[in-house]
């Protein structure tokens, strides 16, 4: 069990480590254009603002190359005239980032005006805990008891209600489905708000009601497209366990069919079950960034969308940095939890 | 999943219902993309950005279908190009006349209308524009003369009614009308009752009469647009574009980014996890952890900085879907080749000393054959749909009118809160009514793959 323990933890820290290497790598060029786009702008304005620089100059070419050596001066002080790809500033940037130092966001800034990205982050994330992670929950049990009950009765209305359902509901996209509430329940008969950003400031007492408004038309979208496909495998599952042996045992012996669902079969489908939870739970940390685009929502997804719509790095690379963190930590609680119900992943049979 | 000839998948899969109505939704797809091959010209789908080429559209316009539906009628848009003409000499002077006829059959006014022509002349011709209206009257719209020139020339223009020539005129005219014109615009006032400033339904006449001394003078090109607020099958969007032309073409688009995307996936990671699975040992060990890493790379957000850094081209879209796309077949793969591999007659090909890539191509991956056609239907939707997601979020192709970017116009220029419904529900309908082809074959595949499932 440590071995399996340690091998998992090996292969996160690597995996972590490619992704950040990756998204450095494909941002990296961009960030040094940009930042070396600043250094000139700040040396050109600052020359501009004292007119004596320049008028002790007697040509054109004198001026220039003044101006070129104060440019090359700085860039050499902040260590961008080696290339994003020298193995000292990747080693630099990934040892920060491990630390959770992300640096400052360029443009982007928190609700209270900071612009440190780990600021900015941390203000997102509650958010989108309260929506996403809220609704995982509604969803899963909706679904489970739902998928319990038309595995008891395979075959039936409800049952074929319920496959169906999630057949149609799992090939909408949600945020198409999303625009279509707000079009329905927004503008056509105006009950719910458009726009899901509450608009009155957090001090306010009224604050939380106005959010739970808000939140009210993307959580009913959200649940009502993901609790068919759990509803439907939860059913799967549990049509699998009802044709083995133990259970038709028990069934002749004359247990209530009811027992046997709610407390034999289910048990038995958890491992699976308990994973996929575990799977969503920390998966819907990261909100979904197109879901939270089209409800305005100002979580992490729509954090991600805005600083990806005007280039802000550290805020791209904090943000994929966290989301890539919380994701392997659900598989290895997942794995762990798979370990724990199923003894023969572990022994690694 | 071992057993199953061909022959028992198709027999199965035609007694299932879902699967025929999957492939009955397929085939019209399929029909769908080639008729919009071949019968929408390709410029429409390269001006699909090119507002100059939509013009004559209108904007905004509601499909023309809900006139079934409603009391009031509404107004359709009406491009009419083929004039009656007639042409006459009286003495000197040469008349040409070209003759618009139109059934206004409509319970509200018409956005505008516009005369577009060129002509071709010598000298300074006169240009008539009246109508003469169902009850009879006629109005009188407009008399002016084309630029002058010495020799042969050729003119265009468009005439639109905002012209403040038009409106003079109709105000000399006023005495016909029982309501005052303060405000009202041309077109208020030329389909208007005499009585009342309520629309008058009947067959109108538009007379563009060109008079000229030289009996050369002649018209082209002549079209005249009565601005409507209905239009085609499927309406037109803030920009005037086609919306039945944008879904047509979304088909074969949104096809081909699904099965390339999915079959390619499919095969890369078929061959993937089986030779994983047949080496065993360290190759094994080091292609699943490989495999791993893909697998936790978080997959959105990577396609986004992907389309921003590298390029939004919906060719390396397809490539960048690819590389998210074989992780968990191969996963799959390998487990189900751990098992064929203990069987007696791959042993046997082994010790007969048969090459390791024919073993596996000859023994394994045709046994996992059902397998793959499953996956390959299952996984289009998820293509699709995050195609358009990216599309939607406004990273995708924008010379390539796909389904999510029509959808990302829409919500750009507001549609919801617009009440466009007619820019919202085609796309997305269009979007689901694919997926659910593909899933309905991927789950009818599935049930006959793993048996367990039906009971």
């Amino acid at each position: 069990m440590k071995k399996y323990v340690a091998t998992r933890l090996a292969t996160m820290f690597v995996v972590l480590m490619v992704t950040l290497l990756i998204t450095i790598a494909l941002v990296g060029s961009n960030m040094d254009t940009i930042l070396k786009q600043g250094i000139v702008f700040q040396v050109r304005s600052e020359i501009t603002e004292n007119p004596a620089i320049a008028e002790s100059f007697s040509s054109v070419n004198e001026f220039e190359a003044f101006v070129q050596s104060q440019i090359d001066q700085r860039i050499e002080i902040l260590g961008l005239d080696e290339p994003w790809y020298s193995p000292q500033r990747i080693g630099v940037t990934m040892y920060k980032i491990m630390l959770l130092d992300f640096g400052h966001a360029t443009f982007l800034t928190s609700d209270e005006g900071s612009s440190d990205v780990k600021d900015i982050l941390f203000e997102k994330l509650p958010r989108t805990v309260l929506l996403f992670t809220t609704a995982t929950i509604i969803i899963s049990i909706i679904g489970i008891f739902l998928g319990a009950f038309s595995s008891s009765k395979v075959g039936s209305v409800i049952d074929r209600i319920t496959s169906s359902f999630a057949i149609i509901s799992s090939s909408f996209p949600v945020w198409w489905i999303g625009m279509l509430m707000i079009f329905l329940f927004a503008f056509t008969w105006q009950i719910f708000p458009a726009r899901a950003t509450p608009d009155i400031p957090i001090s306010d007492p009224g604050y939380i009601g106005s959010l739970l408004y808000h939140m009210a038309l993307p959580l009913i979208t959200i649940v009502m497209i993901g609790f068919g496909s759990w509803a439907y495998l939860v059913r799967n599952f549990m049509v699998g366990i009802m044709q083995e042996d133990f259970i038709i045992a028990k069934k002749t012996i004359g247990i209530k069919q009811k027992k046997i669902i709610y407390s034999h079969a289910l048990k038995n489908a958890a491992p699976p079950i308990v994973t996929i939870l575990a799977l969503s739970l920390s998966g819907s940390l990261g909100g979904a960034i197109i879901t939270e685009a089209v409800f305005d929502w100002p979580g992490m997804g729509r954090l991600y969308f805005e600083a990806i719509t005007v280039m802000d790095l550290p805020v791209i690379i904090g943000a994929t940095y966290l989301l890539t963190v919380f994701f392997l930590i659900s598989i290895f609680i997942a794995d762990l939890l798979y370990g724990y119900f199923d003894p023969r992943v572990r022994t690694g049979q | 999943m071992s057993g199953i000839t061909p022959q028992e998948i198709k027999q199965e899969f035609l007694k299932s219902k879902m699967g025929i109505a999957g492939i009955v939704i397929l085939a019209i797809l399929v029909a769908t993309s080639i008729i919009a091959i071949i019968a929408i010209p390709v410029e429409t789908f390269q001006e699909w950005n090119n507002p100059s080429s939509w013009i004559s559209n209108p904007k905004v316009a509601i499909p023309i279908w809900v006139n079934i539906f409603m009391a009031d009628k509404i107004p359709e848009h009406k491009i009419l190009d083929s004039p009656n003409i007639e042409k006459a000499s009286r003495g000197e002077v040469e008349l040409i006349s070209h003759q618009f006829g139109i059934n206004f059959d409509y319970d509200d006014f018409p956005n505008d209308f516009i005369y577009e022509f060129s002509a071709e002349y010598s000298g300074a011709p006169l240009l008539e524009i009246s109508v003469i209206r169902p009850d009879g009257i006629a109005l009188d719209l407009l008399a002016t003369s084309l630029p002058y020139s010495d020799g042969k020339t050729t003119h265009s223009e468009r005439i639109f009614s905002t012209d403040d020539a038009i409106k003079k005129n109709l105000s000399l005219q006023s005495e016909i009308f029982g309501f005052t014109f303060d405000r009202l615009s041309a077109q208020d006032i030329v389909f208007s009752e005499t009585l009342e400033n309520k629309p008058l339904k009947g067959d109108y006449i538009f007379l563009m009469d060109l008079y000229g001394v030289d009996s050369e003078n002649d018209i082209q090109d002549s079209k005249l647009i009565i601005g409507g607020k209905a239009f085609g099958v499927m309406g037109t969007d803030e920009l005037r574009r086609d919306l039945a032309i944008g879904l047509l073409w979304g088909t074969p688009l949104a096809l081909f980014i699904g099965l390339v995307v999915s079959i390619a996936s499919v095969i890369a990671g078929l061959l993937y996890g089986v030779y994983a699975g047949y080496k065993g040992k360290k190759t094994d060990e080091v292609m699943m952890r490989f495999n791993d890493v893909i697998y936790a790379l978080p997959a959105l957000p990577f396609l986004i900085i992907l389309s921003v850094t590298i390029s939004n081209s919906i060719f390396l879209m397809v490539g960048f879907l690819m590389i998210f796309g074989w992780v968990g077949i191969a996963k799959v793969a390998r487990s189900m080749s751990l098992q064929i591999k203990t069987r007696g007659y791959v042993d046997a090909a082994n010790m007969m000393g048969q090459k390791d890539s024919k073993i596996i191509l000859k023994h394994i991956v045709p046994q996992l054959l059902p397998y793959a056609f499953a996956s390959i239907a299952i996984s289009v939707p998820a293509a699709i749909t995050t195609e358009a997601g990216l599309s939607f979020l406004g990273l995708g192709d924008p010379s390539f009118p796909t389904w999510g970017q029509i959808l990302h116009d829409a919500n750009i220029y507001g549609a919801a809160a617009r009440g466009m419904w007619w820019w919202i529900m085609p796309p997305g309908v269009m979007i689901a009514i694919t997926g659910l082809a593909f899933v309905f074959i991927g789950n009818a595949l599935d049930a006959i793959v793993n048996p367990k499932l039906k009971r």
